[in-house]
């Protein structure tokens, strides 16, 4: 198990630049996420950790020793792909002893080791089988196996889990989770899916456009974004955004945005008032609805309510805008009903409308 | 009543797909199984009746196998010395494709390089030309690089000419099951430990195997049938594949030619490329479906 450190790390395809003066430092077994949009560089990244690719500028280091230079064979990493990219002329059995035949491991111990994995993985029965006659559930475990039975000491996974349908996703979630916590190797997740992300990482590392936009645990994130971009990918429904500015009236501040008038606690006020231009942003489950009048809040009108089950996500109007409110099931509201709606103080972010960062105070 | 009607209909289509089927592709089989069927019993029978009939079984037509055989062509000839030329130049050809294509399909499809596209174009059109307007370009080249009249030197000449005329389809046909192989798979194997010649040799080789296969059946084959490069530059009898020696026994007209020993001869000529086609039909198939499924 080793640490892993990415120094000021760039990569260039021509004059495309896929990753940029990226600062990431994973902990001795922990699972790490790098989330982001496709394109992000996401994939970049770890394919330079591998080894496949070489980075343009900076350094990679596993514990303290510099593997930037070191081609893929000798970092002892195990990498699970997209596609899996299982040996289609070998059996499950050939596919998971390769990269130990490789290491010129001796014949029993490679059957012992092989036959270990195929057991914590459940995939005994497979072992004769070629990939081409496995379900996709089934080779992503055997693409596993292949990465663990050699025991590395990063184990790299990228987006393995999306080409797997819905239900089995949810499982192999928690049973990945598990298994990574059992093994205690020092994993790097790559995915595009904010809940993969939140449920199993340790930390997640937010990736847009090439750059680390913010690399914190999932509460963190969640509770505190550190900009425009993160506040908006993280969390389902996504964060409102509402552009505006701070007003002070009366020693009270008041974000305004036309027919808008919320007011702010006064420290976060205070540093909004000194941007002017800001952007208000409050996550559906932190609005609250009410039917009477009398109670303070904004005035807003029911647009769609798209029930869940257990909760409604209820968009209402306010002033051209729509909202969306994480709302209890039991509350009935019907389209064009006009509605109040509170934002809770204490919930409310603000970003600086230019550099997109969240504005914050000690 | 329109349930019966569609019963009907849907009979009536059926039959007449099957009418199509036999029209287009048996009809015009039969007269090439006919001269198939004519030529083998023609090879074992002793008395052609009319010129058309064979009656009475024998195996003396097919002598030439075990002794020599008096032609007009030549007193007392034997078939394998000339069996072996065509050998000699049939695998050389296909070695030669292999060997070439094998790299050049790999770096068509795996290596970015300018102009790459202009020059699969370019490859394409190569293959267009007939050898037949190239025959005297070749002659003059063949002579001046010392490869012409010299003896098994001269077959040699030949069998890169030949190498030459099939290698731009067979660069292409490689590429295919190249560009079948995913990234990720030459990736996974450079993490499981390998370096890139292991990734060659244990990974991307026994993937394109069907490809290099296919590839080298078609070249021996065209190197086995090539009649035109051979009858024009080789003036050695001796050094005469199987097409020309077959040619020159027929065309001999100043006596009767002994057509129950061409007939058997022909079939010896074929069988390679019955053997072939008739072991590695899938083989084939897969050059044109494509694809490197499990």
């Amino acid at each position: 198990m080793v640490r892993v450190r990415l120094e000021n790390v760039s990569k260039y395809f021509g004059r495309v630049a896929a990753v940029i003066d990226l600062n990431i430092h994973v902990r001795d077994g922990e699972f790490v996420a790098l989330l982001g949009p496709s394109g992000c560089g996401k994939t970049t990244t770890l394919l330079m950790i591998a080894g496949i690719y070489k980075p343009s500028r900076g350094r990679i280091f596993f514990d303290d020793e510099d593997v930037t230079d070191l081609p893929p064979k000798d970092r002892n990493v195990g990498m699970v792909f997209q596609s899996y990219a299982l040996y289609p002329h070998m059996t499950v059995y050939d596919n998971i002893a390769f990269p130990l035949k490789l290491k010129k491991t001796p014949k029993s111990e490679i059957d012992r080791k092989v036959r270990e994995v195929a057991r914590l993985l459940q995939i005994e029965e497979l072992l004769d089988r070629k990939p081409g006659q496995l379900s996709g559930g089934q080779q992503q475990r055997v693409a596993l196996g292949r990465a663990l039975a050699k025991e590395p000491d990063v184990l790299l996974l990228d987006e393995p889990l999306s080409n797997l349908d819905a239900k089995l996703r949810v499982y192999m979630r928690a049973e990945l989770k598990k298994l990574q916590k059992e093994l205690g190797v020092t994993t790097i997740y790559v995915t595009h899916d904010q809940v993969e992300a939140m449920t199993m990482a340790d930390r997640i590392a937010v990736m847009n456009k090439g750059r680390l936009q913010q690399f914190d645990a999932p509460e963190v994130l969640y509770n505190r974004p550190a900009n425009l971009f993160v506040a908006g990918f993280i969390g389902s429904p996504p964060m409102n955004f509402v552009e505006g500015s701070v007003v002070e009236r009366n020693g009270e501040y008041f974000f305004e945005a036309g027919g808008f008038k919320v007011r702010l606690p006064a420290e976060l006020g205070r540093i909004g008032a000194e941007r002017g231009e800001v952007v208000l942003g409050v996550r559906p489950e932190d609005l609250e609805i009410y039917r009477r009048d009398g109670l303070g809040g904004v005035e807003a009108s029911i647009y769609v309510v798209e029930p869940l089950g257990r909760d409604s996500i209820i968009n209402v109007k306010v002033d051209g805008t729509v909202l969306k409110i994480l709302a209890p099931a039991e509350i009935r509201v019907e389209p064009g009903q006009t509605v109040r709606i509170r934002f809770k103080p204490s919930r409310i972010h603000l970003f600086d409308k230019k550099t997109g960062r969240r504005l914050t105070y000690s | 009543m329109p349930a019966k009607n569609r019963r009907t209909r849907a009979l009536l289509r059926k039959t007449a797909k099957i009418i199509v089927i036999i029209v287009v592709a048996v009809i015009p089989a039969i007269p090439i199984w006919i001269m198939y069927a004519w030529l083998i019993a023609q090879s074992f029978s002793a008395r052609v009746i009319q010129g058309i009939l064979p009656s009475g079984f024998t195996l003396s037509n097919w002598r030439f196998l075990w002794t020599r055989v008096s032609t007009v062509y030549e007193a007392g000839l034997s078939i394998w010395p000339y069996v072996a030329n065509t050998l000699y130049l049939a695998l050389g050809v296909a070695g030669l494709v292999v060997l070439v294509s094998s790299m050049a399909g790999y770096a068509l499809s795996r290596m970015e390089f300018k102009g790459r596209m202009k020059m699969m174009e370019f490859i394409i059109a190569l293959h267009a030309f007939p050898s037949v307007i190239l025959l005297i370009a070749l002659f003059i080249l063949l002579n001046k690089m010392g490869l012409y009249g010299r003896g098994y030197v001269t077959l040699t000449g030949i069998m890169i000419v030949k190498a030459g005329l099939e290698i731009p389809m067979a660069s292409w046909i490689i590429k295919g099951f190249f560009d079948n192989i995913p990234w990720d798979l030459e990736w996974a194997a450079l993490v499981d430990g390998c370096s890139r010649w292991k990734v060659w040799r244990y990974i991307i080789l026994p993937l394109v195997l069907p490809g290099i296969g296919a590839v080298s059946i078609f070249s021996f084959l065209s190197g086995w049938s090539e009649f035109l490069l051979v009858y024009t530059y080789v003036s050695n009898e001796k050094l005469y594949t199987l097409p020309v020696l077959i040619y020159y026994l027929i065309s001999d007209l100043e006596s009767m030619p002994q057509w129950g020993l061409l007939t058997a001869m022909g079939l010896f000529y074929t069988l390679p490329v019955l053997i072939f086609f008739s072991t590695s039909q899938k083989l084939l198939l897969r050059i044109y479906v494509g694809g490197v499924k499990g």
